[in-house]
């Protein structure tokens, strides 16, 4: 059945009502976009940094998905970025003559990585916590091995080169700057969806499961189909992430998917503030962004950054900004203030 | 009439068995308690009911329809609603959120509708959470809506349980030490509360209890297990006389702690 859609309520901006977060937001957008606008002194560099760092908020808010709502501790989640750089790869490169448009292409890479979730996960959710880590740890390895031998798909460890760069409306998306603001709209769609859906029943199911998953199902919940749901909606949001990572470089090697993307990640995820958005992106800043501010220092960088993770985790052990629980009492006032002519009968019974 | 029927009910846990070829019955809308010492099978046999732990033989029927092989999701869809022992609350919610959990049943809006907040996603989440409210007022936690459930008074928290049971809107509630842990005062307002939710909402009721004085002042019926087999069953008084129940509680030859024990069923009588 599809759903009756409302333009007002698509573009509704349900996360935005304090006036500090309002104005937060503003700011944050303004920067972003006027970023590549700026000539400064390596500003291509910037550029590439800051797009790097969209790509990896779209990873973690996908593994925040699996990891920080649902609970499950997924180390394989490279596993889908390679799914869905592979699925670009192949279908828009010389390495077998397809050219298949990207806007085409990406839906497909992003099933494709869901399907791989969802059939990884019909065996496998059944386990918790520590077997699921190992299981899906394995999956991840399995992948990039796979990647390294089909030798005839993927051309082994010499990758696939040459991949088509995106067509929009006539324009060759291939600089920085291009994937930069790419990234950014799907950024912006992501976080969207990915809010939502923790702000609706669904989500709400989620985090039951992540608090304890007997009792949840003990409420009526078919805790089978959440946690595919959640599993398969994660590995999708990382196939997306894949498909627009091989079209940025336009040639991908199985070393792209190795076990440390998995884990920048989920570290990205646990210093962010595990089920928190807004933590996400400060976690990719910090991990991925950090780095690079540091490269001035060049061989204290890694000393220094490891310096500054320890301090994090001792003086904010829950992560930078730690999740908060949706306000409801105070929300239903705004409500009512929001939908006029719809009185709230909440208030009184 | 009888909502729930257990026929031959039995469960092993490798040689152990737990509940051993059980036979009971709860009448719609009563009060029925399980007694019993520790480890007679109490909570095992509520964990049969509810679909958590399949048992090997016997049948458990609940409107006439059996419950054997069901998943503990589907049987709460069917209508029973449990608390635990040890209060399993989502620590993490809010108490308002626990309660919408426990609606989840009763929601109908899909993946599509959560993302485009279609209209009929507004619609449900004002009425869930109206709904929530009010069961929030019903036990008794006004203004508590936004407190994380772990931050909550361990007898707020028992009553949070209940509310989130009863947001699965079940015909049978199963209680499992509802006063576990409460001073005589408490004991006495959760009392008072369990009939309320049985003459007001015509929840049917069973609770597993060891206040005595609890089981004995609510009960209409109350059936004792030891070592997974029923003992005895009957009204207060009936068990209450029952020599096989002494026994199991205070050892054989207690047989003269009867009459004590009759005293406390009756101060019990006059508690409210």
């Amino acid at each position: 059945m599809i759903p009756k859609i409302s333009f007002k309520n698509l573009f509704k901006p349900d996360a935005f009502r304090s006036p500090w977060k309002l104005a937060l937001y503003f700011l944050g957008g303004v920067l972003v976009i006027s970023l590549p606008l700026l000539k400064f002194q390596q500003g291509a560099f910037w550029v590439r940094v800051v797009g790097y760092t969209g790509l990896y908020i779209i990873l973690g808010l996908g593994l925040n998905l699996q990891v920080g709502l649902t609970g499950l501790l997924d180390l394989g989640y490279v596993a889908f970025y390679a799914i869905g750089a592979y699925t670009y790869a192949l279908l828009a490169s010389g390495q077998f003559g397809i050219h298949i448009s990207f806007w085409l292409v990406l839906p497909l890479a992003a099933l494709l990585a869901g399907i791989a979730g969802v059939l990884l996960g019909i065996p496998v959710l059944r386990m918790r916590g520590d077997y699921l880590a190992i299981v899906t740890l394995a999956f991840g390895e399995i992948v990039r091995i796979l990647a390294t031998n089909l030798k005839g798909l993927t051309n082994g460890s010499q990758g696939i080169v040459g991949i088509d760069p995106p067509m929009l409306f006539g324009l060759q998306l291939k600089t920085g700057t291009h994937f930069y603001y790419l990234i950014f709209i799907f950024l912006i769609v992501i976080i969207l969806f990915v809010s939502r859906l923790n702000r609706s029943r669904i989500g709400r199911t989620w985090t039951a499961l992540r608090e304890d998953e007997d009792v949840a199902q003990m409420m009526g919940i078919n805790t089978t189909t959440a946690k595919l749901l959640s599993f398969g909606l994660g590995a999708m949001i990382g196939g997306l992430g894949g498909a627009v990572f091989s079209a940025w470089q336009s040639s991908i090697f199985p070393d792209n998917f190795n076990l440390l993307v998995s884990i920048n990640v989920l570290c990205l995820v646990i210093i962010g503030g595990m089920g928190s958005t807004l933590g996400v992106v400060l976690g990719a800043v910090a991990l991925i962004t950090l780095p690079d501010i540091l490269r001035q220092f060049s061989d204290y960088r890694m000393l220094l950054f490891g310096l500054l993770l320890i301090v994090m985790m001792i003086a904010r052990p829950d992560g930078f900004i730690p999740a908060k629980r949706p306000p409801l009492e105070a929300q239903n006032r705004i409500d009512t203030h929001q939908q006029p002519g719809k009185v709230d009968e909440g208030a009184e019974q | 009439m009888n909502i729930l029927q257990a026929d031959h009910v039995t469960k092993r846990f490798g040689g152990l068995v737990a509940v051993k070829n059980l036979d009971m019955s709860v009448k719609t809308q009563s009060i029925s308690s399980i007694i019993g010492p520790n480890g007679a099978g109490k909570t095992t046999f509520f964990n049969c009911i509810t679909g958590y732990y399949p048992f090997e033989e016997g049948d458990i029927r609940f409107d006439g329809r059996s419950l054997k092989g069901l998943s503990p999701d589907r049987i709460t869809c069917c209508g029973i609603s449990r608390t635990y022992q040890n209060i399993r609350l989502f620590a993490s919610m809010t108490t308002l959120e626990n309660i919408l959990v426990g609606e989840h049943p009763h929601l109908k809006t899909n993946i599509f509708d959560a993302i485009f907040h279609t209209p009929l996603f507004w619609e449900e989440e004002k009425n869930a959470l109206a709904e929530a409210r009010r069961l929030l007022n019903f036990v008794g936690l006004h203004d508590l809506g936004d407190q994380l459930a772990r931050n909550l008074p361990y007898g707020a928290q028992r009553r949070l349980e209940i509310a989130r049971a009863l947001a699965n809107k079940p015909h049978l509630l199963l209680l499992d030490e509802p006063t576990a842990g409460m001073n005589p005062q408490e004991t006495a307002e959760m009392t008072r509360f369990i009939r309320k939710l049985r003459d007001d909402l015509g929840i049917t009721i069973l609770l597993i209890e060891h206040d005595m004085r609890v089981v004995m002042g609510i009960s209409e019926w109350i059936t004792v297990l030891d070592y997974g087999e029923k003992i005895c069953e009957g009204t207060p008084q009936q068990v209450q006389r029952d020599i096989r129940v002494i026994e199991a509680y205070l050892g054989s030859g207690a047989a003269s702690m009867q009459s004590s024990l009759k005293e406390t069923g009756g101060a019990a009588d006059g508690t409210p």
